[in-house]
């Protein structure tokens, strides 16, 4: 008999594999801009605000379905979930609330898939799952994405979505950062094409390792970008931080990432970059 | 002793900071400066020197003395510079076959505007994934404070030694008590469950040794060490390029705890 955790994660995967389709389309309202629009309209403009474009949060699955070609996508390293070892307390308790509201094992789903036809290997880190923390699970589940596409010659698509490291496991979230620097190196040192798209937020020790790790980095627009969490600059500086501090245009302009894609763009634009690399991959 | 005790030993003022150990470690030292790109970041000092008549490129965080030198090295606290910095002198190091030593101890890397405008994570990343590939071995010391991924940029090294009440964490038990609890107070709680001492970086495979402590006979507790480092030296620098490069990888490589549900291939366990 399923549980009942077991039994709310399987109809969320149910509704997402169906593709999210609401059966009483209502009109909800834009976070950034205030109006309303109904939602089924949002969907088709691929979660983006009509009118003022702001980029709504989607989970990992949604993000697949947008990018790649249909029914393409392979998940690899399911099996993969967090433990305890710090035996921290309530962490068991927030994966368990993070499986239910997410839907998803673990905060980064990964596996092949392809675009244009193109066959690559894919992470997608899930904003939903404790904020797409970084814990040991997380950083096995991307390493051994990046060696399974070292072995079999594949480019890699990632989208980076992170509060940072996973404080719940101490020193071991720290040491992920180390080991997924690694096997993306490894990956590049055998020609590996490796392209990271930040979406919203982006920040600490994902920003650190492998999100500013991509031989081309794509950002969403006014996605947050960086390292030290602005609150915590603010306080330590004892001054207010303009408003487009650690946005992806502030990165852009500082020299750190390659392109803005609008997401309605992005699935266009990537397959233009790996047809642009179709001699080497 | 409680974990936080050990938290406020590892930052003690009258703590010896980085240079205490390369005056003891090394000789003939030649600083070297800068970053060649933006500038030369006082909380990371490095260069060329010997150990044991060996050359050995040496990057060591400074936390500074009094409370002049501590502002003019921002505490210890590296800017994307610094990280940068570092790197340059660790591709040189690899250029003339040479050791290297990073001698750490930081609160964690520079928070500050301009650190994130000139890509405090970029830096950071870089030196994760140029380090890990270095040609020629390499140790990483942490003799205090092990802050995150400001520590971590300077300690993906062949060898990881901490000392005996040094602490390493990915965050301080302060923060970690703020975002969890609401509560900064709670930062000796924090202490214990983040699992930041010595014993803990043994238990989980981050170091691969600890270092006793003896402040009163500072010179004694050095020669140890540096009879430790020498041998690793001598013992790695045996090794091909390409060997140097794979057991730093696996090193890391096999860091972490999860669950595996296949029960043919458990993997990652601790014990």
């Amino acid at each position: 008999m399923l549980s009942l955790t077991e039994l709310l994660k399987k109809s969320k995967n149910t509704i997402e594999n169906g593709g999210r389709q609401f059966a009483r389309d209502e009109k909800v309202k834009c976070p950034a801009c205030g109006k309303e629009e109904y939602r089924n309209t949002i969907k088709e403009n691929n979660m983006v605000c009509p009118f003022c474009e702001h980029h709504y949060k989607i989970s990992a699955r949604t993000r697949i379905r947008q990018v790649f070609d249909k029914d393409s996508f392979h998940e690899l390293f399911d099996n993969i979930e967090s433990a305890d070892p710090l035996e921290f307390k309530g962490y068991k308790r927030r994966i368990e609330k993070a499986r239910i509201s997410s839907g998803e094992k673990e905060g980064v789903v990964c596996g092949t898939a392809s675009l244009n036809k193109v066959k690559c290997a894919v992470f997608v880190m899930e904003p939903g799952f404790m904020m797409g923390s970084m814990g040991s699970a997380l950083g096995e589940k991307v390493c051994r994405l990046f060696e399974y596409a070292c072995e079999n010659h594949l480019p890699v698509i990632g989208f980076t979505a992170s509060g940072g490291a996973r404080m719940q496991e101490g020193i071991l979230s720290l040491m992920q950062m180390a080991k997924v620097s690694g096997a993306v190196k490894k990956h590049s040192n055998a020609g590996g094409l490796y392209i990271c798209v930040l979406t919203n937020p982006t920040t600490g020790g994902v920003t650190a390792s492998f999100a500013m790790l991509g031989d081309i980095i794509i950002a969403e627009p006014n996605a947050v970008v960086g390292f030290a969490g602005r609150r915590v600059i603010e306080s330590t500086m004892k001054k207010s931080l303009p408003d487009d501090f650690q946005k992806s245009e502030f990165v852009l302009e500082h020299g750190f990432i390659d392109k803005i894609v609008d997401r309605r763009e992005l699935s266009m634009t990537l397959g233009r970059i790996l047809n642009l690399h179709r001699e080497v991959i | 002793m409680e974990a936080y005790e050990i938290v406020k030993l590892a930052r003690d003022k009258k703590r010896p900071t980085a240079k205490a150990y390369t005056k003891e470690l090394l000789t003939n030292i030649v600083e070297l400066h800068g970053d060649r790109a933006f500038g030369d970041d006082k909380a990371v000092v490095g260069g060329i020197g010997e150990l044991n008549g060996m050359p050995v490129t040496f990057i060591a965080v400074e936390k500074g003395g009094d409370l002049k030198e501590r502002v003019y090295r921002s505490f210890g606290s590296p800017k994307p510079e610094g990280y940068r910095k570092a790197l340059r002198l660790m591709k040189q190091a690899e250029k003339f076959k040479r050791p290297i030593l990073c001698i750490v101890d930081t609160a964690g890397a520079y928070c500050g505007e301009d650190a994130e405008e000139r890509g405090q994570g970029q830096a950071i990343a870089q030196n994760l994934y140029e380090m890990m590939d270095l040609k020629v071995p390499s140790i990483s010391i942490i003799i205090g404070e092990g802050g995150s991924g400001g520590a971590l940029g300077l300690s993906v090294s062949s060898k990881v030694y901490v000392l005996e009440n040094a602490v390493y964490s990915v965050i301080s038990p302060e923060a970690c008590a703020g975002i969890l609890w609401r509560d900064a107070k709670k930062a000796d709680e924090a202490a214990e469950s983040l699992c930041m001492t010595s014993e803990y970086m043994m238990k989980f495979h981050v170091a691969d040794g600890v270092f006793k402590e003896d402040f009163s006979d500072f010179k004694g507790m050095c020669a140890e060490i540096k009879e430790t480092l020498y041998n690793d030296f001598v013992q790695m620098k045996k090794e091909a390029p390409e060997e140097i490069i794979e057991r730093r990888y696996e090193k890391f490589r096999n860091i972490g705890v999860f669950a595996e549900k296949k029960a043919s291939s458990e993997k990652g366990d601790i014990d």
